[in-house]
């Protein structure tokens, strides 16, 4: 009894330990991100962030895309073979165009980003601090939270929104598509419905999503880069620790401001 | 007053004890070797005085800041007169050799990019990689790697210059040209320059003074004279390359004899 008692209260600390460290990381980084901005900060360091943005963003558009269009069929799909037997079929449309907005867009795109991106992140901080690198930082007087997470950190909170508005788009249009070849729908009619479907705020709550998920995954693949302790092996370990945490927390973290927004607004 | 001063400085990992109770005083301009065998100790007390792990006790001054109790800006302003060149090299990768020496000059100075790239080209020109600034760090080899992170650690002309196994893992000639190199420096520069080795040759070659460490303490601090002229075991077996009885004949017999009776029973 003793042992499990011991046990628990081991984990228990460990798990606060390792919330802490997120959230003081994320508080440096916060700190120091304003140099990581154009005009005022640093110039290098925003360099840093464009090329990351790019590999966040530009190299992850066809994967995020085709991932949308497939769910978006899907969806369409399942939903259509429920509701056609109430002759509703019809609410296909809110049913993608809700969903995708609110929902699925921002959390298929960061799954796809803590697959991508978050795996790089701790694999390249991790590799880092095995070859001393970031010890080499720590004795040029630089800090390693400046020079290598706040750039990831910009860069994901700037192309994460983007990506999941692009995701939108994505699943709605092959709600579109699959509405005008099981219904004949007309393009124009289907995007006036979408647009009386959606509302202002389904946009803004998708986006804040996207922008805790942008977190989320910056921040927990970075501490996991830093943790690596050890030789080569332990780098290939963050990394997955990395993958599986972020997108677990990602979900837990999309169940809880789903819920904020059921009670807040919707009562 | 000494440039850096360790004193009383115990560091444990684990409850283990890694240095025990050190105290060493590097003077002004002076090249300090920390000789020892694997595990002595001598790159956690490099650490210790680069700041970049806290002791147990004891204290780290370097130009008269006790690094081991000052803020996060004071520690910062004393790595600036600090520069370092780790056993590993560890060159950032994802930057070009020339953007690598940069790198500090950029970050810590308001210079004009034209004087930077002026000043980075002599760096690497000094170590005689002025032909290689472009190419990425793993184009190189394991000679020119650390010649580059020398240009690295030398590119804000630090007063300390500290140097983790320069020559480990590098040929005879090469180590024999890193040596050469490492005195031209403190010449034309007048650094202070702290070399972590256990290799005897360069040693003797490069160091004014010579601390021998073994299981965390020293044995032997002095002048390159006074530490080939030493009697002490631990410093005559180092010096004499005499291996230690790692394999003890008698527990191996013993073991031998145990596993022998039990396969007969």
């Amino acid at each position: 009894m003793a042992n499990v008692l011991e046990d628990v209260g081991r984990s228990t600390i460990n798990h606060l330990d390792y919330v802490g460290s997120v959230n003081i990381q994320w508080w440096s980084t916060l700190r120091a991100i304003g140099n990581t901005l154009p005009f005022v900060g640093n110039r290098y360091r925003w360099q840093e962030s464009v090329r990351q943005m790019l590999q966040i963003g530009v190299d992850a558009l066809p994967m995020v895309c085709l991932m949308a269009i497939c769910t978006g069929f899907i969806l369409a799909m399942q939903g259509a073979s429920e509701l056609r037997r109430f002759g509703a079929i019809h609410y296909v449309i809110e049913l993608v165009a809700v969903g995708f907005t609110r929902e699925l867009g921002p959390l298929l795109t960061a799954i796809a980003v803590s697959g991508r991106s978050g795996s790089a992140f701790a694999a390249e901080i991790g590799s880092m601090k095995v070859a001393e690198e970031l010890d080499s930082l720590k004795v040029m007087a630089l800090e390693p939270i400046e020079f290598v997470v706040a750039p990831k950190y910009l860069a994901a909170l700037i192309t994460v929104p983007c990506l999941s508005v692009l995701s939108n788009v994505c699943g709605i249009l092959a709600g579109g598509l699959f509405m005008f070849f099981s219904t004949h729908l007309s393009p124009s009619l289907y995007v006036r419905d979408v647009f009386e479907s959606i509302q202002l705020r389904d946009v803004i709550t998708g986006l804040i999503k996207s922008l805790a998920f942008a977190t989320i995954i910056a921040q927990v693949s970075c501490l996991e880069g830093f943790r690596v302790r050890g030789g080569p092996d332990s780098v290939g370990r963050s990394t997955t620790s990395a993958v599986v945490k972020s997108t677990f927390l990602v979900i837990v973290a999309d169940s809880v401001f789903t819920a904020i927004f059921y009670f807040t607004v919707n009562h | 007053m000494p440039i850096i001063s360790v004193r009383d400085l115990v560091v444990e990992y684990d409850g283990h004890r890694v240095l025990d109770n050190l105290s060493l005083d590097i003077e002004h301009g002076e090249t300090m070797v920390l000789l020892g065998g694997s595990g002595s100790g001598k790159s956690t007390l490099l650490r210790q005085i680069l700041g970049l792990e806290r002791p147990k006790s004891g204290s780290v001054f370097v130009k008269g800041v006790d690094i081991t109790q000052c803020s996060a800006a004071e520690l910062k302003k004393v790595r600036r007169s600090i520069g370092v060149a780790f056993q590993s090299a560890a060159l950032f990768n994802s930057l070009s050799v020339e953007d690598n020496v940069a790198l500090t000059l950029r970050e810590h100075t308001r210079l004009a990019p034209s004087i930077i790239e002026l000043m980075v080209w002599m760096k690497l020109a000094v170590v005689g990689l002025a032909e290689f600034g472009k190419l990425h760090p793993q184009e190189l080899s394991g000679g020119m790697k650390k010649r580059a992170a020398v240009a690295r650690a030398m590119a804000l002309s630090p007063e300390i210059l500290v140097l983790d196994e320069p020559s480990a893992g590098l040929d005879p000639i090469v180590a024999a040209e890193l040596d050469e190199l490492i005195l031209l420096l403190k010449e034309v520069f007048q650094a202070t320059v702290i070399v972590v080795t256990h290799e005897l040759p360069s040693a003797f070659r490069i160091a004014d003074r010579i601390a021998m460490l073994y299981k965390g303490r020293f044995r032997s601090v002095g002048s390159k004279d006074e530490i080939k002229a030493s009697q002490d075991p631990r410093v005559r077996q180092f010096l004499d390359r005499v291996p230690d009885n790692i394999a003890q004949t008698s527990a191996v017999s013993a073991y031998l004899e145990k596993y022998l009776q039990a396969q007969e029973a």
